[in-house]
């Protein structure tokens, strides 16, 4: 199988700090992989440069999508990237908060609409027979995670765990092939996080999704992960299948510190 | 299906009566001519207003100088109509067509930075297009202003009600066309903008062009605006569209609440006829306004409606659904 | 005049625009650089630091003494209001959208203006200004006026003061942090408020000598008189980058020669519109300014 992502050598320097340097990697077609690292490693960074939010200062971002063309992602804006099949989460939940839930999943519809503002005006019959596709597919993905009930409202009325699921929703909407989740269980007790991560499975399945996600606890995503990247200080320190990762020594150090290792 | 075209009927049937009623009132004097001229000028405001509303209170882009593209209108629209004598209805949409590729300049280099800079470039523009209404004297007649705009008819005793009739209906005009076109996809493009700039764009939504198709638009029904005040006065000169003038517009969408149509209309209508009603204390209404402006700020920022519109269907029937992007439009 | 000549004569007077221009582009660029607010506000402090001055000039009489008189009192009295317009206006909306700050500033600015129109001492018409008695030096073709020598003086003295409070001392230490991160300045136990208030007070106080200064010049006070300078000063801020001290100081000087030359060589009705399309240009080529930084949201 093909790399869908390939990221080569990629640097971002913020006035002299290198947040992330010389960050090599791959992702194949369906693959699910874990990007791991303590706080501040430079995992949503890394995020920002995949998604187009930073550009990076040097390397080359490639991008393969379902029609097998494959797209230099360097300097392109975060819609155009979304355009190409790539979607987010966002660590720090940016809903449109002031808006009901099936808004921000029809929102996020946006680009596969099939209609344009004459359409919109003069409501034709275009208009409704996509606007009654757009609800249905909406509330299908809610439905997925349970928030079908909730869609009429305001989504910072939802609670935390929720608001996370709609981000999940909302990236799914812009229909990708690959989804990068930045901390989707964030603030979630352990009962939820195992239903979240079957969930996960459950949408790459479903979905044919290849996911890139970001966790900064290392013990959630051993379980369905298939290889896990490990960052520290903006440079990988560790790559591979699960068991390899928890056992190399610079990964435990990096995660609880010289003395761990030494008293181990 | 039904209960669209049960709303569609409720909604356009109670627009055309209304309209010819009130018009009807008037021509046979029962509203009297005074009354007619301030609620035909309360629809000019409402349409300019709805217009900054479209850029201010749903894109979430504050923009000083809408004046100035009233301004623009109202002068393109009688310089077509006097000099080159084309037909009333073709001036109102050309001075419509020249505002909008002054707001595309204008919103050009701006709008691709924070909301802030617009604020203050669409300032110094509203005030720079005065300016250089003064200097074209031989197009604008310079500080002495434009006499004589003929207006909607020649004949003397059916000029309230054209104007009142006109006026409505471009009004109404407006508020379909904003109303269909927000409530679309586009317009969930343009509110998601607002609400957060930064998700819109990982959500696809390419922010700088819903600005701009925003911005241009916003400029269009200004202008449009502008081109019936010109039409309505009769009499146009720069100190009409000062930096005070852009401020009124301010003040009723804000008091209307900043993304609500129905609250613009009826803060539109309020304001004006109190307007009229303060005339007597002129001066002190420049102090009174600015300070119900920081007030509303203060405690209520959200407005008299909010975002939510006022659904006359629902007064008819189940309740809507209150969603920014409900598809039970019009 | 030769044509050198008259470059030379209007880029001093430029100069002396120019500095006025830039102690009101300081104010601009202290409180956006701490709260990212544009105080739209801030030209209307000029007026009423003019009409303070006006006041004390008019019961005193016209002397060097009456001067400083003036310029102190109008002083406090703008500190005073800049601390009141941030305390009641501006404070209660820091968390709030940017649009509402926006709209608030406006607000404050309105009724600033409109309420300096309808005190009945200061009412809506025009005055004239008393000023010290006209004396020109000429330095070969070139004159300069008494008046534009003290306008250059005491802005530049300002400056040098401002400098030194800002890179100096311990609240210009704090004003810098603040600027940097307030949250984190918090943290680190400075008082936000309290170099917020002194911010919008020295701010003030710049606007203030520059009301009386600007008047002085052109001889005469109203209400509307802030808008323009106000408005050609936040150009001048932007131009040098918003949120710069240098840049402010170096954009109001420029802004101020580019004026002047434009009204000496092309059309004095046209010097407003060129300063406008100075700011469209600024923006599409270089939005940071000239000295500005690169500040990218967080995500």
């Amino acid at each position: 199988m093909e790399a869908v992502l390939d990221a080569d050598n990629i640097s971002i320097v913020f006035g002299g700090l290198r947040a992330v340097s010389d960050f090599n990697f791959s992702i194949r077609e369906g693959e699910l992989v874990g990007l791991i690292g303590p706080n501040g490693a430079g995992k949503t960074t890394v995020f920002n440069m995949l998604s187009g939010v930073y550009s990076p200062t040097s390397g080359e971002i490639n991008f393969m999508g379902r029609d097998g063309r494959e797209t230099r992602l360097n300097g392109l804006a975060p819609y155009q990237i979304t355009k190409l099949g790539i979607a987010r989460t966002f660590q720090n939940i940016r809903l449109y908060k002031q808006l009901s839930v099936l808004d921000n999943v029809r929102i996020a519809h946006h680009q596969n609409v099939k209609y344009n503002s004459l359409d919109a005006i003069l409501r034709t019959k275009r208009f409704y027979t996509e606007e009654t596709k757009i609800e249905a597919e909406a509330r299908e993905l809610l439905a997925i995670f349970g928030i079908d009930d909730k869609r009429a409202e305001l989504a910072s009325n939802l609670p935390y765990g929720q608001q996370r699921k709609l981000e999940i929703v909302r990236a799914l909407a812009t229909n990708p092939s690959l989804l990068l989740l930045d901390e989707p269980a964030a603030g979630m007790n352990p009962q939820e996080t195992n239903a979240l991560m079957d969930l996960i499975a459950f949408i790459r399945k479903k979905f044919n999704l290849t996911i890139l996600l970001i966790e900064h606890d290392m013990s959630l995503v051993m379980g369905i992960c298939e290889r896990i990247v490990v960052l520290d200080y903006g440079k990988i320190i560790s790559e591979g299948v699960p068991d390899v990762v928890r056992k190399d020594p610079l990964v435990i150090k990096a995660y609880l510190g010289q003395e761990a290792i030494e008293s181990a | 299906m039904t209960t669209k075209l049960r709303n569609f009927i409720i909604l356009a049937g109670l627009s055309v009566i209304a309209l010819v009623a009130v018009s009807l009132l008037i021509y046979v004097g029962v509203i009297d001519e005074y009354t007619a001229q301030i609620l035909t000028l309360a629809g000019v405001n409402v349409i300019v207003a709805l217009s900054l509303n479209l850029i201010t209170g749903f894109t979430g882009q504050l923009a000083l100088g809408h004046a100035g593209f009233m301004a623009i209108g109202a002068y393109a629209a009688a310089i077509c109509v006097m000099h080159f004598h084309l037909p009333l209805f073709a001036s109102l949409i050309l001075g419509a067509f020249v505002t909008a590729i002054f707001g595309f300049f204008i919103g050009f280099p701006t709008l691709k930075l924070s909301g802030d800079y617009l604020a203050i470039v669409t300032l110094g523009f509203g005030e720079i297009i005065r300016v250089i209404m003064v200097n074209l004297k031989d197009l604008t007649g310079g500080a002495a202003g434009l006499k004589g705009i003929p207006s909607f008819t020649k004949d003397l005793t059916l000029q309230p009600t054209l104007s009142f009739t006109w006026v409505i209906a471009a009004m109404i005009l407006v508020i379909v066309v904003m109303h269909n076109l927000l409530h679309s996809s586009v317009g969930r493009a343009i509110i998601s903008i607002r609400e957060d700039e930064i998700a819109a764009n990982s959500m696809g939504i390419n922010v700088f062009y819903y600005k701009m198709l925003s911005f241009t638009l916003s400029a269009f029904i200004a202008g449009l605006g502008g081109g019936l005040y010109a039409t309505f006065f009769g009499y146009l000169n720069p100190t009409m569209f000062n930096f005070l003038k852009s401020c009124d517009f301010v003040i009723i969408v804000v008091l209307g609440g900043m993304g609500s149509i129905t609250g613009t209309v009826i803060s539109g209508f309020v304001l004006t006829y109190l307007q009229e009603f303060l005339r007597i204390m002129q001066d002190y209404r420049l102090v009174i306004y600015p300070f119900i402006l920081l007030l509303i700020m203060l405690f209520r920022p959200q407005g008299l409606m909010g975002s939510h519109e006022f659904r006359l269907t629902s007064v008819f029937g189940p309740r809507a659904k209150r969603t920014a992007g409900g598809k039970e439009g019009v | 005049m030769s044509f050198f000549g008259q470059l030379a004569q209007q880029t001093i007077n430029g100069l002396a625009l120019g500095s006025i221009y830039a102690l009101i582009a300081l104010g601009y660029t202290m409180v956006y650089g701490i709260v990212k607010l544009i105080n739209f506000a801030h030209g209307d402090i000029l007026m009423i630091g003019a009409f303070v001055g006006y006041f004390v000039l008019m019961s005193m009489g016209m002397s060097w003494y009456a001067l400083l008189i003036a310029f102190a009192v109008s002083m406090v009295v703008c500190a005073i209001m800049g601390i009141v317009i941030e305390r009641f206006a501006y404070r209660p909306l820091r968390d709030a959208p940017r649009i509402n700050a926006l709209i608030t500033a406006i607000a404050v600015s309105l009724i600033l203006e409109n309420g300096a129109r309808v005190i009945p001492f200061m009412g809506p018409n025009p005055r004239e200004y008393p000023v010290l008695k006209n004396a020109t030096f000429s330095l070969g073709s070139i004159e300069i006026s008494n008046i534009q020598i003290i306008v250059i003086v005491v802005s530049v003295a300002l400056m040098i003061v401002l400098n030194y409070i800002v890179n100096s001392t311990k609240i210009g230490k704090a004003m810098r942090a603040v600027s940097f991160d307030m949250k984190a300045s918090a943290l680190m136990g400075i008082n936000v408020n309290f170099v917020i208030s002194f911010t919008f007070a020295l701010g003030s106080v710049l606007a203030a000598s520059a009301g009386i200064l600007f008047s002085s010049a052109y001889p005469q006070v109203e209400p509307y008189m802030g808008i323009m300078p106000g408005l050609k000063a936040f150009i001048a801020a932007v131009f040098g980058g918003i949120g710069s001290i240098p840049g402010a100081m170096f954009g109001g000087v420029i802004l101020g020669i580019a004026e002047t030359l434009t009204k000496g060589f092309i059309s004095s009705q046209l010097s407003d519109a060129v300063v406008f399309g100075i700011l469209i240009i600024v923006l599409s080529v270089k939005p940071t300014g000239l000295m500005g930084k690169n500040v990218r949201e967080k995500v």
